[in-house]
């Protein structure tokens, strides 16, 4: 590059400039979920993610394992136990529909776009993760609405309760690093649909989110077990009231959920958080 | 320049701002529009200007009349609330360049605007292009089409391979790549011969092109033009044309880089800077 000097074609001011004030991330970042927001009102199909599939994956498992695979400490059985298992692995999804909505926007330009206005580059990550939470939140409701029609009932007190919840959209949080990541390193939705599903299926399956851990065969145990979803898992189903506590023979993490939970939330977001900003940064600026 | 990659040498400022240390100054003070249009196809020409414009941090009552006005100018007043997924590649061409246009930026940025566009449209952005400029917008674009910066630009940077290899006004380039070209095609084959020495007794350089049956020369003016006809008016000969060729932008490409623009080197970025 040479020197180039563009003042010497400023304008004289014959038109009028609208004053341009500085908006401040916060608001930067909703104007950008909003947007993200009319996506879904224009496309509901984008919603099928967690509306119709774990509302199938509820049915079927319910009533085409419900009868073979037993479970103690249900009071209400299968299908009351599998709820825990099926909100986890939505939430462990919300990480996908990042990767996807950031890589299409990466696609066609539009974070180029946005990355030209006079804003705080992170708004474009923030906004992304609000709509996404939302999202997820959606997903969370509807799946709450199924489980209530086919028996499944909380039955602990309205804060643990409540902490259940919590902890699902925080998992979804943290999962939503892993989706910018995966949407900053990939170049295509194609791609990002390809490894989410080669990478999340045995991810969320080897884990006590369908089936009972304690029933599998001694390496696969220990896997699924020290698999972080299943801290999760285990956390909400004993705040619900849908399980009794892990066994003594469990892995340590199931032995205290709701802290385990707590404890890989905060590990996986300190370590891919940085990644994936990195890997954005990257992206976006070549 | 836009602040969206890092330099690899050399400075530049924006409206007065550097793109390095005041990177922010610069956002304020400038529009972009892409290369392909980076309008979002799920929202309304309305709600891609208002999601522009409150990024800006505008105000909602200035978006709505700046966003009725730009519709208007770019013929989009019909299609606002359509969802832009519903528009042809031409209008989507000009929301592109209204949403760029929200903040009345004092620079504009355009990269290679009317690429795709069916000649019509294409004039018609021109046309806009022309108005924004005499309103007062400092214009910078980058064109494939040289015959759209001859048209458009005021000073023309010619960039061959990352480098500039040239700069100044379209007429100033057009006379660095020599002058203009008096052509003459004969009718008949038969005369090309003596329509060659005929012109050889009057001008210097005489080029014969058998295969088109054309003369070239030199020429300086007008005055050439009429003397040689005259000549051609007083004998037999039969002539299909005869004319003055000023050379084109391609000529002067030609002449700079030795070899045509390319689709892959980016050769002509153009620079308009106009009051």
């Amino acid at each position: 590059m040479t020197d180039i000097d563009s003042t010497r074609g400023v304008a004289d001011g014959r038109v009028a400039r609208p004053e341009i004030r500085d908006t401040g991330m916060l608001r930067q970042s909703l104007t950008i979920a909003r947007r993200n927001l009319i996506h879904i009102k224009r496309m509901p199909e984008m919603l099928l993610d967690v509306t119709i599939q774990p509302v199938m994956f509820v049915l079927l498992f319910a009533f085409v394992f419900g009868g073979s695979i037993a479970v103690q400490g249900s009071p209400a059985g299968y299908r009351e136990w599998l709820m825990g298992g099926i909100m986890a692995q939505t939430v462990a999804f919300a990480s996908f529909i990042v990767a996807v909505g950031l890589t299409a926007d990466i696609d066609k330009g539009i974070v180029d776009r946005l990355r030209s206005l006079p804003i705080n580059s992170s708004a474009v990550l923030v906004g992304r993760s609000l709509s996404s939470l939302l999202h997820t939140s959606i997903g969370i409701f509807i799946m709450s609405l199924t489980g209530l029609l086919v028996g499944w009932r909380i039955r602990g007190s309205f804060l643990d309760a409540v902490l259940a919840y919590t902890l699902l959209l925080m998992w979804g949080f943290a999962m939503i690093w892993v989706g910018i990541l995966v949407g900053s390193a990939l170049r295509s939705v194609e791609a990002v649909n390809g490894l989410m599903f080669a990478v999340m299926f045995p991810i969320t399956f080897v884990a006590n989110t369908f089936a009972p851990s304690a029933a599998m065969p001694a390496g696969l145990r220990v896997i699924a077990e020290w698999n972080p979803l299943s801290s999760l898992v285990q956390a909400v189903r004993e705040l619900w009231g849908n399980d009794v506590p892990a066994g003594p023979d469990a892995a340590l993490p199931l032995q205290h959920p709701v802290l385990s939970t707590m404890i890989w939330m905060c590990a996986i977001t300190a370590m891919i958080a940085p990644l994936a900003i990195r890997a954005f940064r990257r992206r976006t600026q070549d | 320049m836009t602040t969206l990659t890092t330099q690899t040498s050399g400075t530049a400022r924006v409206n007065g701002h550097d793109v390095i240390t005041e990177p922010a100054a610069v956002r304020r003070s400038m529009g972009l529009t892409g290369q392909a249009a980076t309008v979002d196809e799920l929202l309304t020409g309305r709600e891609n200007l208002r999601l522009i414009g409150s990024l800006y941090g505008l105000s909602s009552s200035y978006i709505a009349s700046a966003s009725r006005d730009l519709l208007e100018r770019f013929s989009l007043s019909d299609a606002g609330n359509r969802v832009v997924k519903t528009y042809s590649g031409g209008m989507r061409r000009r929301l592109d360049l209204a949403v760029s246009l929200i903040a009345t930026p004092p620079v504009l940025f355009l990269d290679e605007p009317t690429t795709g566009l069916d000649p019509r449209s294409r004039v018609e952005l021109w046309d806009v292009l022309r108005e924004l400029v005499r309103d007062g917008t400092t214009l910078l674009l980058t064109t494939q089409y040289l015959d759209e910066a001859d048209q458009l630009a005021d000073r023309i940077v010619v960039i061959d391979h990352g480098r500039v290899i040239a700069e100044g006004t379209p007429l100033e380039l057009k006379d660095r790549s020599g002058k203009a070209a008096l052509v003459v095609t004969v009718s008949r084959a038969d005369d090309l011969a003596v329509a060659e020495r005929m012109m050889r007794d009057q001008v210097d350089g005489v080029h014969v092109d058998a295969a088109a049956r054309q003369l070239t020369a030199p020429a300086e003016g007008l005055r050439d033009v009429t003397r040689i006809a005259s000549i051609f008016a007083d004998s037999r000969i039969e002539l299909d044309d005869l004319g003055l060729k000023r050379p084109s932008l391609d000529d002067v490409f030609l002449h700079l880089t030795g070899h045509r623009a390319e689709e892959t080197t980016d050769p002509a970025p153009d620079e308009e800077l106009a009051r």
